[in-house]
């Protein structure tokens, strides 16, 4: 067995509401140089072989859920440095060793995200924006081109268009906001939606702020012309890079 | 209206999307180089939910004469 590292924290807790690990795996902490790390038990073989799990969508699933599930519970009271998803260690020796070396990087990130949860807001273009107008039937294979044309440039102009009150709606969220990151937009096969994403966005806000966001949020909406999905509080894992 | 909120904090929610999940799993959290080195940065998500999906329809290289195919279904999607 290897010990997985989910999350660091001051004066953590394990949650009382029989949370597990990975696998089942039963939560320990691990406490030194005034941190804890939330750790379980987990099977060696299965985080060696990566190479052939990094693109099993069924085992990253599984880890992800678990991983988010864990750190989740212990950061629904706590500030929390979650980890990035299947840090390992050969036994709790090296998770003492790591909080010691990391000490500084870690009391960082968590001076940073205490108090505040992350956010996140992504833009959709709304359905049948930049269609072009109902054409009268073509009369020849050089009118349908041309049509054909003009509907292509006419959806570039409004994606583009989408793609700058998109920045807005960035800009608008970063005034409530201590930090922003730009995630990539999420492609249509992994949203299931037809509508391209033109902001995926991430709000490290403070937690009395979370009220204010949700109205900007629906008052951008509303006056704008992009569909927008809030998701949230999230653990801050957006604002959580930086440590080495 | 088109605000669209899917709250995260309970524990356990399936309403989180994997797919707002990875981003973040794979992009954030605190990096530390781990004992057995796992590199899931630039994991290729519609690459392998591509190929997720299309085991989840065609069987699985059927060589001649074998059996029929049993269907593979991943217990989870991406855009689930």
């Amino acid at each position: 067995m290897i010990t997985y590292l989910y999350a660091v924290g001051r004066d953590l807790e394990l949650p009382d509401d029989g949370s597990r690990g990975i696998d089942g795996g039963e939560l320990r902490l691990v406490d030194e140089a005034g941190l804890q790390a939330v750790v379980s038990d987990v099977e060696r073989e299965a985080f060696e072989d990566l190479d052939e799990h990094r693109e099993d969508l069924t085992w990253l699933a599984a880890v992800a859920r678990a991983h988010h599930g864990v750190v989740a519970a212990v950061g629904r009271d706590h500030a929390v440095a979650p980890l990035s998803l299947a840090t390992v260690y050969l036994d709790d020796d090296r998770v003492r060793a790591v909080l010691r070396e990391s000490r500084e990087a870690f009391t960082a990130v968590l001076d940073r995200v205490e108090g505040r949860d992350e956010w996140g807001v992504k833009a959709y273009v709304r359905p049948g924006a930049g269609k072009a107008a109902a054409t009268d039937r073509p009369t020849s294979g050089a009118a349908y081109l041309r049509a054909r044309r003009e509907a292509l440039r006419a959806g570039d102009a409004a994606v583009a268009a989408a793609e700058r009150e998109a920045d807005e709606v960035d800009a608008a969220l970063a005034a409530l906001a201590v930090e922003t990151r730009r995630h990539p937009p999420q492609d249509r096969s992994l949203t299931g939606r037809a509508e391209q994403m033109v902001l995926n966005g991430a709000y490290l806000v403070e937690r009395a702020g979370a009220d204010d966001l949700r109205a900007l949020v629906e008052k951008l909406a509303s006056e704008g012309s992009l569909d927008l999905e809030l998701t949230g509080p999230w653990v801050p894992y957006s604002f959580a890079g930086g440590a080495t | 209206m088109t605000v669209e909120h899917r709250p995260t904090s309970l524990f356990g929610d399936r309403e989180v999307a994997l797919v707002d999940l990875l981003d973040r799993l794979l992009a954030g959290g605190v990096v530390l180089s781990g004992d057995v080195t796992i590199s899931l940065a630039g994991v290729d998500l519609v690459r392998i939910s591509l190929r997720a999906l299309i085991t989840s329809i065609a069987p699985a290289d059927p060589g001649p004469g074998d059996p029929a195919p049993t269907v593979t279904v991943p217990s989870e999607r991406v855009a689930e």
